[in-house]
């Protein structure tokens, strides 16, 4: 078992760390610790709007952007070093044993595919470095990570506490019967409290699929209350976190096209940016 | 290429990409007009190809940031056409060049550039350089010493002027100046201005299908020099985008990029525009403004266009002595200086292949055949120095009876005259082994030379071996090879 945590060495870092310990230890896990680099391309340092090109001017300017951005990157170089220096100690004194610990040119959302396929679980920040905080806005960078993912996706939240419970978030959907299969089979929600939430509508198909996840659920050893609620799911979902002091979301995420996504948003992103807790994901 | 990096291709930075594209249509206009005047057209025809191919190619293109717009390489080539077939022949043609180009980058032609070695592409910049500024010279004609003096204060201005500062573009001051200077002094009286080389656009450009009989003979007239275009603008475009790959530290599709000037100058050949491909000099000026996305492109198009309809009187004044000193300047930066330097410290060969490609070039005015003749030289010149590794060595053995060669390296056309040089058929022996586990067959040529150092041996009365032929080349033999077959002695015929 091998466990992906991605960090960027901003304030979720730590957590990172934490959540990635945990997890570990249920899964008995090692733990791969990756930082990006991401390319900049930024203005040059003196803005030349000559439109004039002197002898050897390609030459010229070739020169003068490389040495720009080799001093950029060497100073990003040694901040990743330092980040993933941090990284390891954290994990150590966690008490994990077994990490790898990498840096590598490209952006999180493009390159993630390469590096995942070798983990059983991605952990990654709510929010990065570039996000911004009083807007509680995600970037589209943490929906493009998830949906390139195989693989189960922890988001952490700003703190890590420790975990007890969690909310099943379940719609009846092909990633949410993927959730209480995982959850059932893998040892890292063992000995949580289960709630099966289901918000919507009643109707004998959804009874059916729920009873069947709680046995499913119940037969490996969880404790299950099943919750039935009515209202708009990405509210409940949040109260009930809420009210009820639920420690970790499980849920289906990004059922829907792109499409559908521009036109009315996605209620995986609002999701995650609702709750204050962890959030696990499934595709 | 999927949406989000194209949006981002398109938006990263606005702001930026707005000002540096202000930039480049500044640079463009004095560009456009005068390759207008280079292939004999009004100045309108390179002014409304220049706003069709950079805005159809911030779409369309395969390199974000790249400038494409009217482009003197594509001008040189339209010379001849517009001087025997007139205007009304240009437009199909461009139109049919974007047809091949398309069907280029169908064909994933835009591979084949690994053939251009960089001695070639050296010697096409170089060739380019040559060709703006010796057709700026006809310029100078019957002008006085005045054009030399207002051209001169003209470079005086580009190049100075961003000493003092970099914030505005200095060709467009010297554009600026020299025309207040020429208005005021009535000097337009005796100096040729833009408005004397032809007509100006007034207007959006607008929908027009080609005036010209659809039939064979426009066919053959227009074929031969949409070829020569396509190739031309393909190979400017794929060079640039490399050049900009390397300053921006981003990759391109090639492919995406042939098809999209297709489709520019498709668009450009029906709005009564000229053939055009990627500009060098555009779009490292584009880089150095700032400008990394499409957007750059785009706002250089629309910008250019809105300059021109609204300021067109201004434009008609502007005397050609500032479009020559333009002209001048983007000559001098196109041209590789420091491959005069190499030709000293480079190997022989590819300077000679450089040269020949820079001189081919200037004599047919044809980047087209330049780059064929480089492109020719570099494989000879590549193909002599592979058939230098080729090793044989021998052994005799005590009783001086039989001797073992042993063949190492290539063996193709090149190298077989001195494979078969290196036996020695004047011993003689009962058996010769000829040890090829360390050689390549690449060619019937080089099978060839093998069967006739066989059959030679045989003829003295020596048994010969061929011992270690690896897989490939066991196959290759199988195939072609005589000496093994019945009759093969009669194949060697009165040798």
């Amino acid at each position: 078992m091998n466990i992906l945590a991605c960090t960027d060495g901003s304030q979720y870092s730590t957590s990172i760390y934490q959540h990635a310990a945990w997890a570990a230890k249920q899964l008995d896990a090692s733990v791969h610790v990756l930082h990006m680099l991401n390319p900049h391309h930024e203005d040059p340092v003196k803005a030349n709007y000559s439109g004039s090109m002197g002898v050897g001017a390609r030459t010229a300017l070739l020169n003068e952007l490389v040495e720009l951005e080799a001093t950029r990157a060497k100073i990003a170089q040694k901040r990743g070093q330092a980040i993933l220096e941090d990284a390891e100690s954290a994990l150590k004194a966690e008490g994990i044993d077994h990490i790898q610990a990498d840096q590598k040119h490209g952006k999180l959302s493009d390159e993630i595919e390469n590096y995942e396929r070798d983990a059983d679980l991605v952990v990654i920040g709510k929010r990065g470095n570039n996000a911004d905080f009083e807007k509680g806005h995600l970037g589209s960078n943490l929906e493009r990570v998830i949906r390139s993912c195989q693989h189960p996706v922890l988001v952490a939240s700003r703190a890590f506490a420790p975990l007890n419970n969690f909310v099943l978030a379940f719609d009846g959907g092909h990633s949410a019967k993927k959730a209480v299969e995982y959850v059932a089979n893998s040892p890292l929600l063992k000995g949580m409290h289960c709630y099966l939430l289901y918000v919507g509508a009643a109707n004998s198909k959804i009874e059916a699929a729920l009873a069947d996840a709680e046995n499913t659920l119940k037969a490996s050893g969880f404790e299950v209350t099943i919750e039935h609620r009515d209202g708009e799911p990405e509210k409940v979902i949040a109260e009930v976190v809420a009210d009820d002091h639920i420690d970790l979301l499980v849920m289906g995420a990004y059922g829907h096209s792109h499409i559908r996504h521009l036109i009315v948003g996605s209620t995986t992103s609002a999701m995650i940016r609702e709750v204050k807790i962890p959030v696990l994901l499934f595709r | 290429m999927n949406s989000s990096k194209y949006f981002q291709e398109w938006f990263s930075n606005p702001r930026r990409d707005i000002i540096a594209g202000t930039v480049v249509a500044l640079a463009l206009i004095p560009e456009a007009i005068a390759f207008s005047i280079i292939a004999g057209v009004d100045p309108k025809v390179g002014l409304y190809a220049s706003f069709c191919i950079a805005v159809v190619i911030a779409f369309v293109g395969g390199r974000a940031g790249m400038i494409s717009a009217a482009t003197g390489a594509m001008a040189v080539l339209l010379v001849s056409l517009v001087r025997d077939h007139g205007l009304e022949y240009l437009l199909p043609a461009t139109i049919l060049t974007g047809i091949l180009q398309i069907g280029a980058g169908a064909l994933k032609l835009g591979n084949l550039m690994r053939f251009v070695s960089r001695s070639v592409v050296t010697g096409f910049v170089n060739a380019l350089a040559i060709i703006i500024f010796m057709a700026q010279l006809p310029q100078f004609h019957d002008q006085g010493l005045l054009m030399y003096g207002m051209v001169a204060a003209g470079l005086a201005i580009i190049y100075g002027l961003p000493l003092l500062t970099t914030a505005v573009p200095s060709p467009l001051v010297c554009i600026i100046v020299l025309t207040g200077v020429s208005m005021s002094m009535g000097l337009d009286q005796t100096l040729n201005t833009v408005g004397d080389m032809g007509e100006l656009p007034s207007t959006l450009p607008v929908f027009l299908l080609p005036d010209v009989p659809l039939n064979l003979t426009t066919l053959g007239i227009i074929f031969p020099y949409a070829i020569s275009l396509a190739i031309v603008g393909l190979l400017e475009s794929l060079m640039t985008s490399t050049i900009v790959d390397d300053f921006t530290d981003t990759s391109s599709n090639k492919n995406r990029e042939c098809t999209g000037q297709g489709i520019a100058n498709i668009v450009s050949g029906f709005f009564g525009g000229m053939a055009g491909c990627a500009m060098i000099g555009q779009s490292v000026i584009n880089v150095q403004s700032g400008g990394r996305g499409r957007l750059s492109t785009f706002a250089a198009g629309i910008i250019l266009l809105i300059l021109i309809v609204l300021m067109g009187g201004l434009v008609s004044q502007i005397p050609m002595a500032a479009l020559v000193a333009v002209m001048i300047m983007v000559s001098i930066g196109t041209f590789s200086w420091s491959s005069i330097k190499n030709l000293r410290i480079h190997h022989r060969t590819s300077s000679i292949v450089m040269l020949v490609t820079v001189l081919t070039t200037v004599f047919t005015h044809n980047l087209a055949y330049g780059v064929g003749a480089g492109v020719l030289l570099s494989a000879v010149f590549f193909a002599y120095k592979v058939s230098g590794q080729l090793d044989i060595t021998s052994d005799i053995e005590v009783s001086k009876k039989a001797r073992t060669y042993t063949v190492r390296g290539q063996l193709f056309f090149v190298s077989a005259t001195s494979f078969a040089d290196a036996f020695d058929f004047r011993e003689v022996l009962e058996k010769v082994t000829i040890d090829v586990s360390a050689a390549h067959f690449w060619d019937l040529s080089s099978i060839n030379a093998l069967d006739r150092v066989v059959l030679k041996f045989r003829r003295e009365g020596t048994e010969v071996e061929i011992s270690g032929m690896n897989e490939a080349s066991k196959t290759l033999v199988l195939e072609v090879a005589k000496y093994d077959k019945p009759g093969a002695d009669d194949a060697l015929g009165g040798h």
